[in-house]
């Protein structure tokens, strides 16, 4: 991961900073609340500004030819409209020159020579990047409408919120995703961290991260995939060490079983949910929806639909279809007092 | 000069023919037999014409549901009807036959021939198209059945499997889909097997292949192009009927089949077709720049070798749709190199439009604003087809609402206007009236103020991190005034095409008699009467340059001095 830098990249590199606080200015103009833009122009992670460099670049160079291709045609076409005092007569007919046009295939071909050379470098520096040791790996797995996280070394599976340790340019700490789909076509794409890649089933793909700035950075399922592609949303947890270190190890406990709540569990023991959820040390063991083990630990339900507060639960739980039209969770026909008792046993799993 | 008779040989119009007024049912009648390249060419335009107006009505669904975040207009279920209809429609029931219906009607008249190479074969094409498009249409009724709600496709025009293997699209909707683009593949075959014979075996004497209209030469290509692009898509159409009816596992990846194989046949059909597209619209510019710049195109060769250059690379791009679905490195490089080499022939078509302006008297006739129109968002288009070639930069802007804006600035910046263009150029031919030029400037203008304030502002969404094919977005991404920006865009340009729509009803009736030859042009088919008559032309008509009428008007000073 330790990178060379030349004097020229570090030119860029301020280059980039400068734009990127003028692009973040511009968006914060724009946005609508305080919470993080999915912006390119605000990367906070090696694969992501990698890009951003070479963008500026590229759009240095075509907005350079955009300026001199676009003046000469506004200038022809302001100079060469026809007068009032034209005199009828037709302007000199010219059929061609083969010296101009000799001219105007060899500049683009050296461009094209510039910007194909630059580009194939930061390919194989994103793409062949090698592996750290000290990389965490995590299974990332698309449902349609949600996203299933799986950290084999931890034993931990969660759902739609992804958390991650911090890395930093002295002692690197990856996060690499490899990517496996369920059913349909989906993409992985939080904007800050990196590119997208799909997530294609019969078809794994990898893709890595690696955040400088704690934080949370935000994102969404960037491939069509059916009726709710638009709620497919991503949250990325982006931690200390410390911090990172805590929340794997309440992930690993198995589900609270506060007595108080034993109604509530025995309804969701006893119903359809165990089919599709699992919550380690009930007998709820399905693999089909979201693991709900410590649901309570997330800031949203219904993959980012809405946020993870009583109400909104009790809503989803009576009718899935009014959050999120099409999802895939059926409403279970339980009676108010039933779902009171299961949103209250929900809220304990943290 | 509106009435002057041209004395080109086979030019003399000797039965000025109308025909007897006849009972509506007759003429209906004769327009349903008809085997006219002329009246067929009209039935394309017209057919375009009326999905042009259905596509845009759900474009402007759109545009309206995505106003603010969390809008109610259109639920998602429809929403994603929406979008995979305009996408559908647009592409094969607008885009295709609209181009083809214009060289129907043009390419036997430019090249001083009578009818196509296979008339009957030309109607049947027509009404394969026609068909494919009802049928396509058909699935809001029976998509689920006669007896339930309708249901339209709703897949994405990509339609990337699995998610249309029938474990994710029940019903008929991706059916009628499929099958819609397999019957209009069939008709669109037939018209480029047509264009291919006529303009190889049907030209005037002095006609080579080097003298012909840079338009005649585009279809050429464009319909050698279609050939090898329709194929792989009608292949993969079949492939998806038999995974949907008869238990294939072609793109079953439950069975081992392969989602992989559907992208890439989708986009060796894909991507061509965007230059079966906008070829055409080259070949619009082609005429209609150097006759309001009174200046010959300039390089003629070159231009016909970039066509054909383009035509082949343009083979050879397809993955650049791919970057992201996990190619090596290597494999990412080579469609790096290959996209950005189509830079190089369509840089070189825009020099050669920017120097035939060079030097000229450029009048501003509506044909010519939308050409210059054209050639400013041709420019940005190509270059932020560049932006997107470069693959990392693409693994952000992919499947983002840049990607859409670049789009866009092709289909509509580039191809669009020129098809607008060539409607204000030709419709006098067509009817024998103008259509008015008032209506004509405020339907440039307004289009052109509605196209920069929907795309142009796409772009910066793409920027912020927002995808395609959502039917609503979370208030706090930042994206709200920008959206609300872009519809407010689309609905002026959808004012803009109510206006060209009345001009093009009103001006039938009440336009200007335009006479055979109304902008001074130089090609064969302004030496035909205005509409031309069935025969075209009452002898065969001889050339001896590219620009006939021109070696007419000018005798002291013909082209067939300076042609090699």
């Amino acid at each position: 991961m330790i990178r060379k830098q030349s004097a020229r990249t570090i030119r860029l590199r301020r280059l980039l900073v400068f734009w990127s606080a003028i692009a973040c200015l511009r968006s914060a103009a724009w946005a609508d609340g305080p919470q993080a833009t999915p912006n390119i122009f605000a990367p906070a992670s090696t694969p992501a500004s990698s890009i951003l460099g070479l963008s500026w670049f590229v759009l240095a160079i075509t907005g350079g030819i955009f300026l001199g291709v676009g003046g000469m045609l506004a200038w022809a076409i302001v100079r060469y409209r026809v007068r009032d005092t034209d005199d009828g007569s037709e302007p000199a007919q010219i059929y061609g020159s083969t010296q101009v046009e000799l001219a105007w295939t060899v500049i683009p071909i050296l461009i094209v020579v510039v910007l194909f050379l630059t580009t194939a470098r930061i390919i194989f520096a994103v793409q062949d990047a090698p592996k750290p040791r000290a990389a965490l790996d995590v299974t990332v797995v698309g449902h349609q409408y949600w996203w299933e996280f799986r950290y084999p070394k931890f034993g931990i599976v969660t759902a739609n919120e992804l958390h991650v340790p911090v890395s930093n340019t002295r002692a690197p700490q990856p996060t690499y995703l490899h990517l496996l789909s369920a059913d349909v076509d989906h993409s992985f794409w939080v904007p800050q961290l990196a590119g997208k890649t799909d997530l294609i089933p019969n078809h794994p793909n990898d893709t890595w991260i690696d955040p400088l700035h704690t934080g949370l950075y935000v994102g969404q399922c960037a491939q069509f995939c059916g009726v709710e592609h638009a709620k497919m949303l991503l949250r990325v947890y982006v931690e200390s060490p410390d911090d990172f270190a805590a929340w794997v190890k309440q992930q690993q406990q198995p589900g609270n079983q506060d007595p108080k709540v034993a109604a509530g569990r025995h309804i969701f023991e006893t119903q359809a949910c165990t089919n599709c959820h699992r919550i380690t040390g009930t007998a709820a063991t399905g693999t089909f929806g979201p693991d709900l083990t410590h649901l309570a630990s997330r800031a949203t339900i219904a993959s980012g639909a809405a946020l993870n507060t009583p109400e909104n639960l009790h809503a989803w739980i009576e009718d899935p279809d009014n959050l999120k039209p099409g999802a895939l969770m059926p409403a279970m026909q339980l009676n108010g007092e039933q779902i009171d008792e299961l949103v209250a046993y929900l809220t304990t799993l943290h | 000069m509106a009435d002057q008779t041209l004395p080109i040989p086979g030019s003399i119009d000797v039965t000025p023919q109308r025909r007897s007024p006849s009972l509506l049912i007759e003429s209906l009648h004769e327009w349903v037999v008809t085997v006219d390249h002329k009246r067929l060419g009209i039935l394309y335009v017209v057919y375009s014409i009326f999905f042009l107006l259905v596509a845009g009505a759900e474009a402007l669904a759109i545009r309206i549901q995505l106003a603010w975040p969390g809008n109610h207009f259109l639920s998602p279920q429809v929403y994603n009807r929406m979008f995979t209809m305009h996408g559908t429609t647009m592409v094969f029931l607008v885009g295709m036959p609209i181009l083809f219906g214009f060289a129907n009607y043009l390419v036997p008249l430019m090249i001083g021939a009578r009818d196509m190479a296979f008339p009957r074969l030309n109607a049947f094409s027509f009404w394969l198209t026609a068909f494919g498009g009802l049928l396509l249409y058909y699935s809001f009724i029976g998509g689920f059945g006669l007896y339930g709600m309708g249901n339209a496709p709703d897949v994405g025009w990509f339609a990337y499997a699995p998610l249309t293997a029938r474990a994710f699209s029940p019903g008929h909707a991706t059916d009628y889909w499929a099958l819609a683009l397999i019957v209009s593949g069939f008709g669109t075959l037939g018209t480029a097997i047509n264009i291919i014979a006529t303009t190889l075996s049907m030209r005037c004497r002095g006609m080579t292949l080097l003298r012909m209209p840079l338009f005649v030469w585009l279809m050429l290509v464009v319909s050698g192009l279609t050939l090898v692009t329709i194929t792989p898509l009608t292949a993969a159409q079949i492939m998806l009927v038999i995974d949907r009816y008869l238990g294939g596992h072609f793109f079953d990846t439950q069975a081992g089949g392969s989602a992989m194989v559907w992208i890439h046949f989708f986009w060796i059909f894909g991507h061509p077709e965007v230059y079966v597209l906008v070829m055409p619209a080259f070949g619009i510019a082609s005429e209609i720049i150097p006759v309001f710049s009174r200046k010959a195109i300039f390089g003629y060769p070159a231009m016909v070798a970039a066509s054909v250059g383009i035509a082949f690379v343009s083979l050879g791009v397809w993955a650049h749709h791919m970057f992201t679905v996990g190619m090596t490195s290597v494999g990412n490089t080579f469609f790096v190199l290959s996209t950005m080499l189509v830079g190089i022939p369509t840089g070189i078509k825009i020099f050669n439009w920017l120097a035939t302006i060079w030097g000229g008297k450029i009048r501003f006739s509506t044909p010519m604003l939308f050409c210059v129109g054209f050639l400013f968002q041709f420019l940005i288009a190509g270059l932020t087809g560049i932006m997107l070639s470069v693959a990392p930069w693409d693994w952000q802007l992919h499947n983002s609402y840049f990607v859409i804006a670049h789009f866009h600035y092709v289909l509509v910046g580039g191809i669009v206007f020129n098809i607008f263009a060539a409607i204000y150029y030709w419709y006098p031919k067509v009817t024998g009236r103008m259509l008015s030029e008032t209506l004509g400037k405020w339907h440039f203008w307004l289009f052109a103020i509605g196209f920069h304030i929907t795309f142009d502002t796409m772009h910066f969404l793409g920027f912020f991190g927002m995808p395609r094919s959502i039917y609503t977005y979370e208030p706090d991404r930042g994206w709200n005034h920008l959206n609300f920006i872009i519809s407010i865009g689309g609905m002026i340009q959808g004012i803009a095409v109510l206006i060209f729509a009345w001009n093009l009803f009103h001006s039938y009736f009440r336009g200007k008699e335009a006479g055979n030859d109304p902008w001074d042009a130089w090609t064969l088919e302004w030496a035909a009467p205005s509409p031309p008559p069935e025969y075209n032309f009452a002898t065969d008509p001889v050339v001896r340059s590219r620009r006939p009428l021109w070696d007419l008007k000018h005798p002291e000073d013909p082209d067939w001095k300076y042609e090699a």
